[in-house]
């Protein structure tokens, strides 16, 4: 699909970069001119992206977290968030609903859930040792 | 992001203001439960008006107050949660354990 404008932000993996990066992703989606609770969808998906990215792939340590977001033709809206972190073992069982390997610091399990309730589409790539990388699309309406 | 804590009656009543995410219910977790222990409330408040996103961290965050007013033979009420809230409360099935009050204003 054509891309129609883009942006790329990284940053380290510490926690006060949550709002940043949810702020940073969502002004850029106003270019769509979205609605009230399409953007709210987009900041709480992000949020939830980088949060694991903080929590899960770089845990005590601190990397980078490299997002990009692109307007597509057809106003559709992508977002593709990544880490250098620890990578995740089983995609299939991580993507479950209620699935956490952090119960201890709280974690619901829910994150990937959010995502893909929220979004119109999620995609989870992830290497152990390398990384993860996970893509996210909205579709816009028009108004 | 802020937390207002006060005793009223049997209950505590905690007005939580702001964006509930990984990097701030850490601070009000750690304010919270030294008013639970130390207070031992019959019932847990958490009013909700004023909070402006939440996402599955804030999930955890009320769990982990539900456990802690379970262990100590209380309850905990979620009141006050705006529309883009909801979305998230709904995917995690906390309703079923716990009360929540939506805003008056909101249908969803
Ligand atoms: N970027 C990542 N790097 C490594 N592991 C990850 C990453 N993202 C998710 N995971 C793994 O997938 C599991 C499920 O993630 P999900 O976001 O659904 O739940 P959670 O983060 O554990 O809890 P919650 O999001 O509700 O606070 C995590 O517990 C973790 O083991
Ligand atoms: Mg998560």
């Amino acid at each position: 699909m054509k891309i129609i404008n883009e942006m790329k932000i990284s940053f380290p993996s510490r926690s006060v970069n949550e709002s940043f990066s949810r702020s940073a992703v969502a002004s850029f989606a106003i270019l769509l001119d979205p609605r009230m609770d399409e953007l709210s969808d987009i900041r709480t998906a992000v949020s939830e992206a980088v949060t694991n990215c903080i929590v899960h792939a770089y845990g005590d340590s601190v990397g980078t977290i490299e997002i990009t977001a692109r307007i597509l033709e057809g106003n559709i809206f992508y977002i593709r968030i990544k880490d250098k972190g620890c990578g995740i073992p089983d995609i299939e069982k991580a993507l479950e609903p209620m699935f956490t390997t952090a119960p201890e610091e709280e974690r619901a399990g829910l994150g990937f859930a959010v995502m893909e309730s929220f979004m119109d589409k999620l995609t989870v790539k992830s290497k152990v040792g390398v990384g993860t990388t996970v893509t996210m699309q909205k579709k816009i309406s028009r108004r | 992001m802020s937390i207002e804590i006060r005793m009223n009656e049997e209950n505590l009543l905690a007005k939580i203001s702001g964006e509930l995410d990984h990097h701030t219910a850490a601070a009000m977790r750690t304010e919270l439960d030294e008013k639970i222990n130390g207070l031992n409330p019959h019932k847990l408040l958490l009013d909700f008006s004023d909070v402006s996103f939440m996402d599955s961290s804030g999930i955890g965050f009320i769990m982990g107050r539900y456990k802690l007013m379970k262990e100590n033979g209380g309850v905990v009420e979620v009141v006050n949660t705006p529309r883009n809230i909801n979305k998230v409360l709904k995917i995690s099935g906390l309703d079923k354990i716990i009360t929540i009050g939506r805003c008056k204003n909101e249908d969803n």
